[in-house]
Formats: structure tokens, C-alpha cells, sequence
């Protein structure tokens, strides 16, 4: 069983900035909108940065479904920021979402993937301290 | 013979993003409620998310009709995606992954096959598409469990 359906999240998703990594979480049911639009916010935030941007860390530990619309966004991702000279890593995909990628065709280009966005973090040799076991958010500032 | 249960059909529009997200919830609320695994689960729904958009983006918009079916026992889910758009005029090629006409990654319509168990495709050039299929929660039944 899986939990109560998510609700459909439309608008934006927050990009967010810790140091020369962009994190970004996505949870829940995304919009086409949704996910074209994050697309080009990544886009921006990485070549508009004043500051170097090494890396875009997203994980996808909150979605249940990618379709190819959403194969077709994260590798785009991946082929903005490899311009860009920065890698993107795909966190926590669920084993369910990774079988049917395989499956449906997808082979994801140019994204590499970790198992949690810590594991993604320093895989980019983010600085970004790792809260374990007091339970505070991922990736906040220290 | 597939026989159709009847008191678990739905019939869902396809005319927005939105009805994008309402095909894909129903059909994990219903595989779910019908026992399917979450890797079935999440194949299904992922199929249908190709068809329905196909649906909405090639076919000018349409409808999905869902269905709890029985067949030798075995409990399944079928989906039907219809429009009234201008139709595939080469299906063997619209079926090559790869193939858009678009600027999609021409991924959906083969994908959407390899995730299923049965699928169907009936299409006239200017009088639109209907993509039927099922997916059964154990395997489908063999030759000898058919009536
Ligand atoms: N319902 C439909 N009506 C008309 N043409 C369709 C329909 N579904 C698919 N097609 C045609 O078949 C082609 C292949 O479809 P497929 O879903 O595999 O790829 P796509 O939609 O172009 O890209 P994506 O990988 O994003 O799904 C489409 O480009 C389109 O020309
Ligand atoms: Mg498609």
C-alpha cells in the first residue's frame, strides 16, 4: 500500500543554495508545468550564479512516478549543468520508480545517482555538514 | 474471456496537466486497492502517464476508462485511452522507441507496452486513437486456467 496520494503540487519548487551545490527536492505528483518550469530555474540559477555552481544534487525521495516527461527534465538537467562544467546527481530514487525507468526505455544520461542526498553532497565534495542522529533537516547550514 | 467486475469503473478526462495527475492518482489508488504489488503499481501507473499524455498532446485531449477485470481468477486492471485526434498513421514506426514526431524522446508508446501485460492499439488516420491496456496481479492465466 502506499500512503494517501500525495497532493498535486503545481507552482514552483525551491531551488536551493548551499554553497557550490543546488539542491533540489521534489516530492509528491509534479505538474508538466511544474517540471518544465523547475527546468528552466536551474537553468538560470546556474548561469546567472555569481558564485561557481559545482553541482545540482535532486532527489527524488518523495516521487513515486517518472514518466518520460520527467526522464526527459532531469536529463536536461544533467546536459545544462555538464555545459556548465558542474555534474548533476539523482538522490534516493525508489526501487519501484528505478525498475520501471529500466523498463519503460529510459537510460538517463549523464545523471549519476546516490543513494541518499548526503551520499550525493559528498560525492560533489559539497562542505555541508551531515546531521545524523539528532534529526534536524537534511542539509542545513551548520 | 476477460469479464468486467462493472462496479469499479471510472471514466477520467484528459484535457490538462491536471488531468494528467488525477489519471495517475486513480490508477494507483485502484491498483493499490485491488492488491497489486508497488512495482506493478508504479509500472501501471507510469503507462498510463505515457498514454494519457499522448492522449492530451498527439490526440487534442480524450478520456481514460478504467476497469477492474477477472480472467480465470486472476484479478487485473484495463485501462482504455481514446481520443479523437488525426491517429497514428505509421504505428510500427510511432511504436519504435525513439521515434517523435514531437520533441519528446519517443519513449512513451513502446515503454507503455514493455509495462503492461496486454496491449492494443486501434487507430484511423483522422478519427483517432484508442490504447487499451491490462495488467493482472499475479500472471496473466495461462491456456490451461481459460475457461
Ligand atoms: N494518441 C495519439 N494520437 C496521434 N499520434 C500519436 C498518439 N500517440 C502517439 N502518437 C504518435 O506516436 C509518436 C510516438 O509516441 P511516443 O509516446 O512513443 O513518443 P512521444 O510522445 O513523441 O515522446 P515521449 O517520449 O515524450 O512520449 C508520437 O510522436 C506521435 O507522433
Ligand atoms: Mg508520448
Amino acid at each position: 500500500m502506499t500512503g494517501p496520494a500525495a497532493f498535486p503540487h503545481e507552482g514552483h519548487v525551491p531551488v536551493l543554495r548551499l554553497g557550490e551545490v543546488l539542491l533540489v527536492t521534489l516530492q509528491g505528483d509534479l505538474y508538466d508545468s511544474t517540471a518544465e518550469r523547475l527546468r528552466q530555474d536551474i537553468g538560470q540559477t546556474v548561469s546567472d550564479s555569481a558564485v561557481e555552481v559545482s553541482g545540482v544534487v535532486i532527489d527524488l525521495s518523495g516521487v513515486e512516478v517518472v514518466d518520460s516527461f520527467m526522464g526527459r527534465v532531469l536529463s536536461d538537467v544533467a546536459a545544462m549543468t555538464r555545459l556548465l562544467a558542474a555534474q548533476t546527481v539523482v538522490a534516493g530514487m525508489r526501487p519501484a520508480v528505478a525498475i520501471t525507468l529500466v523498463e519503460l526505455g529510459l537510460t538517463l544520461p549523464g545523471l549519476r545517482t546516490a543513494l541518499t542526498t548526503e551520499d550525493a553532497l559528498r560525492l560533489l565534495g559539497a562542505e555541508v555538514s551531515v546531521p545524523s542522529r539528532d534529526g534536524r533537516p537534511r542539509g542545513e547550514r551548520p | 474471456m476477460t469479464h468486467s467486475t462493472g462496479d469499479v469503473s471510472a471514466c477520467l478526462p484528459i484535457h490538462s496537466d491536471l488531468d494528467l495527475v488525477r489519471v495517475r492518482q486513480h490508477v494507483r489508488q485502484m491498483t493499490a486497492r485491488l492488491g497489486f504489488g508497488l512495482v506493478e503499481q508504479t509500472k501501471l501507473v507510469t503507462a498510463a502517464s505515457e498514454l494519457a499524455r499522448n492522449a492530451l498532446v498527439h490526440g487534442g485531449g480524450g478520456q481514460m476508462e478504467c476497469t477492474a477485470v477477472t480472467s480465470g481468477g486472476v484479478r487485473g486492471l484495463r485501462l482504455v485511452f481514446s481520443d479523437q485526434g488525426p491517429g497514428i498513421v505509421d504505428l510500427d514506426q510511432a511504436m519504435s522507441d525513439g521515434y517523435t514526431s514531437g520533441e519528446g524522446l519517443g519513449m512513451g508508446l513502446g515503454g507503455a507496452r514493455r509495462l503492461v501485460h496486454d496491449f492494443s492499439v486501434d487507430t484511423r488516420r483522422g478519427s483517432g486513437t484508442t490504447v487499451t491496456v491490462t495488467s493482472w496481479i499475479s500472471r496473466p492465466p495461462g491456456p490451461r486456467e481459460a475457461p
